[in-house]
C-alpha cells in the first residue's frame, strides 16, 4: 500500500489496520526481544544511524579529499546548505503531523521578489525586510486556511499555491533581477565568525533549530503532532485542537520560508522571481531523507539535521573532488531511496527469520 | 473511502432517483466544471481576438498541449490507483534525450522503430518504480522523488553538454510536428488516440475498473481479490510507456533536446490532473478530464498572449485555477457524501 504523500481525514485511520497481509506482526512480541530500551534506543535508534553516518561520511572526505578539512569548506558547505535547514524545520513538523507542503519555494520567492521591488522603490531595508516576513506570514495562513479550516488535501492545495506563489513572484517582479541591496547587509550574510569559517547566520539558524527541536520535543504542542500524524481522531480524542495546530504548522512554514528567501536574496545580492526555484522537492527529500516517515508521526529534527547536513556534505565533497556534478543528483536520489527501502526489507527479512523459528519450534 | 463522487455507477440508487435524466447525468459529470472553463476561456478570447482561432491558431493550441496531455492521461491512471508518479519529467527527458541519440547513431532507423525503442525504455523506467514501490511496499512519492533525482542524473551524465538539434534527426520525423490530417496535426491525433484507448479501458474493462477500486480502498481491493500488485505495477509501467511516447514527441515537436529537458515538467503533469477533477487521493477521475485539464492549462498561454495580458500573469492564474479545481472536488464530495448518508437513512 503506498499512499501518496498524505490522507484526508476520511481516510485516515488506525495505523495497525494498515500493513495488510501482514499477520505475523501480533506474534512478533512472543518471540522478538522487546523494543530496546534506555541508552541503547538513543544509541541504536534511526536517528542515531544517520548521525553516524554523517560522521563517517565527515571523516572520509576530511582524510581522502585535501582541501576539505578547511575553513574555507566549512563556510562554503554552510552556506549552501543554510536555505534547506531552515525550510526543512517548519517541513519536518508539517510531514510528521501528516501533511505536506510544496509551496515553500515559491513562498521564498515571492518574497525575493518582493525585497527587491521595495527596496527598489526606495523603502529603508528594516521596513523591507518587515513587509517580506509579513508576506510570507500571509502566505502561509492562506495555506493554513484551506488546509486546516477547509479540509482540503494540502498536497493538491500546495501544488496550487506552488504555482501561485511563484506567479505573483512573477507579477511583482517580472524578468527584472535587483542587486543593489546595501553592501553593508550583503556582506553580514556572507562573513564568517574568525578564523572558524562558521557564517555569523549559523548563530541564527542554530537558534532556530533549538527552538524547533524544543516545541516538537518537548511541549505538549509538539507531541501532539506525532499524534495528529499517527491518528487524527486519537488527536482529537485527546484533546488537540486539529486545525489549530495545522494552521499554526502552516504560518511558521510560510514565515521560515520567507526567511530563507531573504537570506537566499541577500547572499546571492541578486533579487529575481525564480530564486530558490525547485528547492521543494530537494527539501522535501533531505527531511525523508532524516528519517521522517511521509506517513506522518514519525521523526525527529536531530535526524532531519543530520539528513540535511549528509546531502549538503556529500554534494560539496563530490564536488570538491572533481566528481562532475551530475553525479550528485543520483547519489541524492539513490540516498533517499535507500533510506525507505532498507528499513522495510531489514524488517522483511526478520520476520521471514521469525516465521521459520515459529514454524521450526517445537510444540508446547 | 470513496465517498466523493466517484465515476463509477452508485452501488445502491436510491428509490425514486433512477428517473435521472441525460441532462441530470451530464450535470453531475466530474469534467463539467474543466470544459465549462475551457469553453469560456477559448470563447472570451476568441470574441476579443478573432485570429485566436484561427486554423493556424487552433492548430497551435493542439500542438502546445499534446505532450502534456499525453503525461496527464499517464499520471491518472497511477493517481487513480492511490499511488502518484514525480519522476515522469525525468523519464521524458531521458527518451527524449535518447531518441536524439538514436538518430544520431543511426539516421536511417525507421522512425516506428525509434518509437517503440522509445517506448520500451520509458516503460522499463516505470517499471523500475512499479518494482520498487510494490515490493518493498514504500509511498510512491518517496521512491518517484528519489528516481526523478536518478533518471535526471543519469540523463546528465548521458548527455553531459551534448545537445541534439532539429538538423540532427530525418525530415520526416520533424515532420510529425508539423503535418496536418483533415486539419489536425498528426501527433495531436496520437494523443488523442491515446486518451480514447485508455478511456476505453478505465470504463469497459475488467482491469481498468479494479484501478478505481484499488485507490478507493486498496484493503478492500485485496481482500476482494483483485491482485492490487499487479495492477499497480502495470499503472506505472504505462505511466511510464506514455512518458517515453511523450519524450519521442518531445524530440519531434521541439528545436532541442539535452540534459535539462522535462525538468520541472512532474507538477504541471499532478496540476493537469488536478484540474481535471482527478481526486489525489485516488479512486476517481477519469483520462478525458485529466486530458482537458491538460488542454486548458497550455491554452492559457495562448489565450495570454491574444488577449495582450502581461504574460507574467500566466502562472497565476494556472495556480488560481488549480486551487478552484480542488476547491470544486471538495464540494462535490461533501455533497455527494451528504446524499449516500440520506439514501442509506432512507433504505435502513
Amino acid at each position: 500500500m503506498s499512499a501518496p504523500g498524505t490522507r484526508t481525514p476520511e481516510e485516515k485511520r488506525p495505523r495497525p489496520a494498515r500493513p495488510a497481509g501482514r499477520k505475523a506482526d501480533t506474534t512478533k512480541v512472543l518471540a522478538i526481544p522487546k523494543g530496546r530500551t534506555g541508552a541503547a534506543r538513543i544509541l541504536l535508534g534511526r536517528d542515531a544511524v544517520m548521525i553516524y553516518v554523517l560522521i563517517v561520511v565527515v571523516l572520509y572526505a576530511s582524510l581522502t579529499i585535501p582541501r576539505f578539512a578547511s575553513p574555507v569548506t566549512v563556510g562554503f558547505l554552510l552556506l549552501d546548505v543554510i536555505p534547506t535547514l531552515l525550510i526543512a524545520l517548519p517541513m519536518t513538523l508539517v510531514i510528521i503531523s501528516g501533511e505536506i507542503d510544496l509551496s515553500v519555494a515559491s513562498i521564498a520567492g515571492l518574497t525575493s521578489a518582493l525585497m527587491g521591488v521595495l527596496w527598489q522603490g526606495g523603502m529603508p531595508i528594516a521596513l523591507v525586510l518587515v513587509l517580506c516576513l509579513l508576506a510570507g506570514l500571509v502566505a502561509g495562513a492562506f495555506n493554513g486556511v484551506l488546509i486546516a479550516y477547509l479540509g482540503l488535501p494540502s498536497l493538491a492545495v500546495t501544488i496550487g499555491t506552488l504555482a501561485l506563489f511563484r506567479g505573483l513572484a512573477l507579477v511583482v517582479i517580472g524578468d527584472n533581477a535587483v542587486a543593489n541591496f546595501p553592501p553593508g547587509l550583503t556582506s553580514f550574510f556572507t562573513s564568517k565568525i574568525g578564523g572558524t569559517g562558521i557564517p555569523t547566520v549559523m548563530i541564527g539558524v542554530v537558534v532556530l533549530v533549538i527552538a524547533f527541536a524544543v516545541v516538537l520535543h518537548f511541549t505538549p504542542f509538539g507531541r501532539g503532532l506525532f499524534a495528529l500524524g499517527y491518528s487524527r481522531e486519537a488527536a482529537t480524542f485527546v484533546g488537540i485542537d486539529v486545525a489549530r495546530s495545522k494552521f499554526l504548522l502552516y504560518l511558521a512554514t510560510g514565515t521560515v520560508s520567507a526567511l530563507a528567501g531573504i537570506y537566499w536574496t541577500l547572499r546571492y545580492s541578486s533579487a529575481r522571481s525564480d530564486n530558490a526555484s525547485g528547492l521543494e522537492l530537494a527539501v522535501i527529500a533531505a527531511v525523508l531523507l532524516g528519517g521522517v516517515s511521509i506517513f506522518g508521526g514519525k521523526g525527529s529534527i536531530p535526524g532531519v539535521l543530520a539528513g540535511v547536513l549528509l546531502i549538503g556534505t556529500i554534494n560539496y565533497a563530490l564536488k570538491l573532488d572533481r566528481v562532475s556534478e551530475v553525479v550528485l543528483i543520483i547519489v541524492t536520489g539513490s540516498l533517499l531511496i535507500i533510506s525507505v527501502v532498507a528499513p522495510n526489507i531489514a524488517s522483511a527479512i526478520r520476520e521471514a527469520r521469525h516465521a521459520r523459528r515459529v514454524r521450526t519450534a517445537p510444540l508446547p | 473511502m470513496s465517498l466523493d463522487g466517484t465515476v463509477g455507477a452508485p452501488a445502491h440508487p436510491a428509490p425514486g432517483h433512477e428517473r435521472s435524466s441525460v441532462l441530470a447525468s451530464l450535470l453531475k459529470l466530474r469534467e463539467l466544471p474543466v470544459i465549462l472553463a475551457l469553453v469560456l476561456l477559448v470563447a472570451v478570447t476568441a470574441a476579443l481576438n478573432p485570429l485566436f482561432l484561427s486554423e493556424q491558431g487552433i492548430k497551435d493550441l493542439l500542438l502546445n498541449a499534446t505532450i502534456l496531455m499525453i503525461l496527464a492521461v499517464g499520471q491518472t491512471l497511477v493517481i487513480i490507483t492511490r499511488n502518484i508518479d514525480l519522476s515522469v519529467g525525468s523519464i521524458l527527458g531521458l527518451v527524449a534525450f535518447g531518441t536524439g541519440s538514436m538518430f544520431a547513431a543511426a539516421p536511417d532507423l525507421p522512425i516506428v522503430v525509434v518509437f517503440v525503442l522509445g517506448m520500451l525504455l520509458g516503460a522499463a523506467l516505470g517499471a523500475f518504480n512499479g518494482l520498487l514501490i510494490t515490493i518493498a511496499k514504500v509511498p510512491a512519492l518517496v521512491i518517484t522523488l528519489g528516481t526523478l533525482y536518478i533518471f535526471r542524473g543519469i540523463n546528465n551524465a548521458w548527455a553531459g553538454g551534448t545537445q541534439y538539434f532539429a538538423g540532427d534527426r530525418p525530415q520526416a520525423f520533424g515532420d510529425l510536428s508539423v503535418d496536418t490530417f483533415l486539419g489536425f496535426p498528426l501527433i495531436t491525433l496520437i494523443a488523442v488516440g491515446v486518451v480514447a484507448v485508455v478511456a476505453v479501458y478505465m470504463f469497459g474493462t475488467r482491469q481498468g475498473r479494479d484501478l478505481y477500486a484499488i485507490g478507493s480502498d486498496p484493503d478492500a481491493a485485496r481482500l476482494f481479490g483483485i491482485p492490487v500488485t499487479r495492477r499497480v505495477l502495470l499503472a506505472f509501467v504505462v505511466n511510464g510507456l506514455l512518458a517515453g511516447l511523450a519524450g519521442v514527441l518531445y524530440a519531434s515537436r521541439f528545436n532541442s533536446v539535452g540534459a535539462t529537458t522535462g525538468a520541472g515538467l512532474e507538477l504541471d503533469v499532478v496540476a493537469a490532473a488536478v484540474v481535471g477533477g482527478v481526486a489525489i487521493f485516488g479512486g476517481s477521475g477519469t483520462v478525458l478530464g485529466a486530458a482537458i485539464g491538460a488542454l486548458l492549462l497550455t491554452t492559457i498561454t495562448s489565450a495570454l498572449t491574444a488577449l495582450r495580458v502581461d504574460k507574467f500573469w500566466q502562472q497565476a492564474i494556472v495556480g488560481v485555477l488549480i486551487l478552484a479545481a480542488v476547491v470544486i472536488d471538495r464540494i462535490a464530495s461533501v455533497r455527494s457524501a451528504r446524499k449516500l448518508r440520506i439514501a442509506e437513512a432512507r433504505n435502513v
